[in-house]
């Protein structure tokens, strides 16, 4: 009994063994590729490999990738309407953010998940001058023009990317 | 029982969503579009016909006592080797479907069927079980995907022909509910003919 169980627990471990060995460079490679497509559509063209890089601002950790003489691609994660909303914010070096993408969220379909493809909420940020132009709704007295229905989703999108301009100040401020 | 028949219970007599109501998690979570629910009836499908097949070579060498733990065993095995494939090659899909996948572990399609028929047939048998029942949960969460993305987004396989948002609550939680229900009971409905 106890032999036959351990006979099928070896034989299945072994199999796992094989696939992972398999499938572990193709695995990484999609994620390499993921990330790189979110740098390229938060940044203007770059060649060089990005490197991951981390820093600690205001008591969290923050992911970043530097694009040498093109800005920074910034992991800002918030909490969102249905649970934590990540959100990749490329900021150029002229101190302009350059655009945004969403990389993980929980937000409700069809009303907060529009933060991934609304493009009169998106539109707004590319080119958006966080010295000049508050990060906030317009609920709270800010320039944010919010997605309807869907205001603390918005909210937590404008905190995200008011969060990535931070690190990018201290960022730069170490340079 | 023929071979052909082995196919078609899955699709009605014994249809795992309309008739058996069986993995009504992923059932309800993941028919959000026609898409989804095909790519998830399609993972099951894939860890259905594979575990079918190895329960039931080994089933008359393992000790009845030990029966459930090896079965869960092989599936995990399975789920997880689809799981390491998907995230390999489809990962845009794996993306989608998450946590479901990993899931489909306790999915009671799958040991219901190594418990109530791959454990006493043949191989070839056991395989077109996996099939037939593989097809019927795939084509029911299709049908269930197709209902809810044409009310709930007004599309159909990610094809836009309603302009607006459509009727949200279908791509949420009671959405999902009420479009069961109600295909549940055409379904019944039309089979007893």
């Amino acid at each position: 009994m106890a032999l036959s169980l351990t006979l099928v627990c070896l034989v299945c471990s072994a199999v796992l063994g094989v696939v992972y060995a398999v499938t572990s460079d193709p695995i990484k490679a999609a994620e390499i590729a993921k990330t790189n497509a979110s740098i390229a559509r938060v940044l203007p063209e770059f060649d060089a490999q990005p490197v991951a890089e981390s820093i600690e601002v205001g008591g969290s950790v923050y992911n970043y990738y530097r694009v040498p003489e093109t800005g920074y691609a910034i992991i800002s994660t918030v909490s969102g309407f249905g649970g934590p909303l990540s959100v990749m914010v490329g900021i150029g070096d002229d101190g302009l953010v350059c655009n945004t993408v969403v990389l993980s969220h929980s937000e409700t379909p069809g009303l907060g998940a529009k933060c991934q493809t609304d493009e009169a909420f998106l539109g707004q940020f590319k080119g958006w001058d966080p010295a000049a132009k508050k990060l906030a709704v317009t609920k709270d007295g800010g320039d944010v023009d919010a997605i309807t229905a869907s205001t603390i989703t918005s909210r937590a999108y404008s905190a995200a990317i008011a969060n990535a301009y931070n690190v990018y100040l201290k960022l730069r401020g170490n340079e | 029982m023929s071979k052909f028949g082995l196919i078609t219970k899955g699709l009605l007599k014994e249809n795992p969503t309309f008739v058996l109501v069986l993995g009504m998690c992923p059932t309800l979570a993941t028919t959000t579009s026609a898409m989804n629910g095909l790519e998830m009836g399609l993972a099951t499908m894939f860890v259905l016909i594979l575990s079918n097949i190895v329960i039931s070579l080994i089933a008359p060498v393992v000790p009845d006592k030990v029966h459930i733990p090896v079965y869960i065993v092989v599936i995990a095995t399975f789920v997880t080797v689809l799981q390491l494939l998907m995230q390999a090659f489809v990962p845009q899909v794996y993306e989608t479907l998450g946590l479901f996948i990993p899931l489909i572990v306790v999915n009671c399609i799958v040991l219901g069927r190594a418990e109530a028929f791959a454990c006493k047939n043949s191989v070839g048998d056991s395989a077109l079980d996996g099939i037939g029942i593989g097809l019927g949960f795939t084509l029911s969460l299709t049908v269930i995907g197709i209902v809810r993305e044409i009310l709930g987004s007004g599309s159909l396989f990610g094809w836009k022909f309603i302009p607006g948002d459509g009727i949200l609550a279908f791509v949420m939680a009671p959405g999902a509910f009420l479009v069961l229900g109600y295909l549940m009971v055409l379904f019944n409905k039309l089979a007893k003919r």
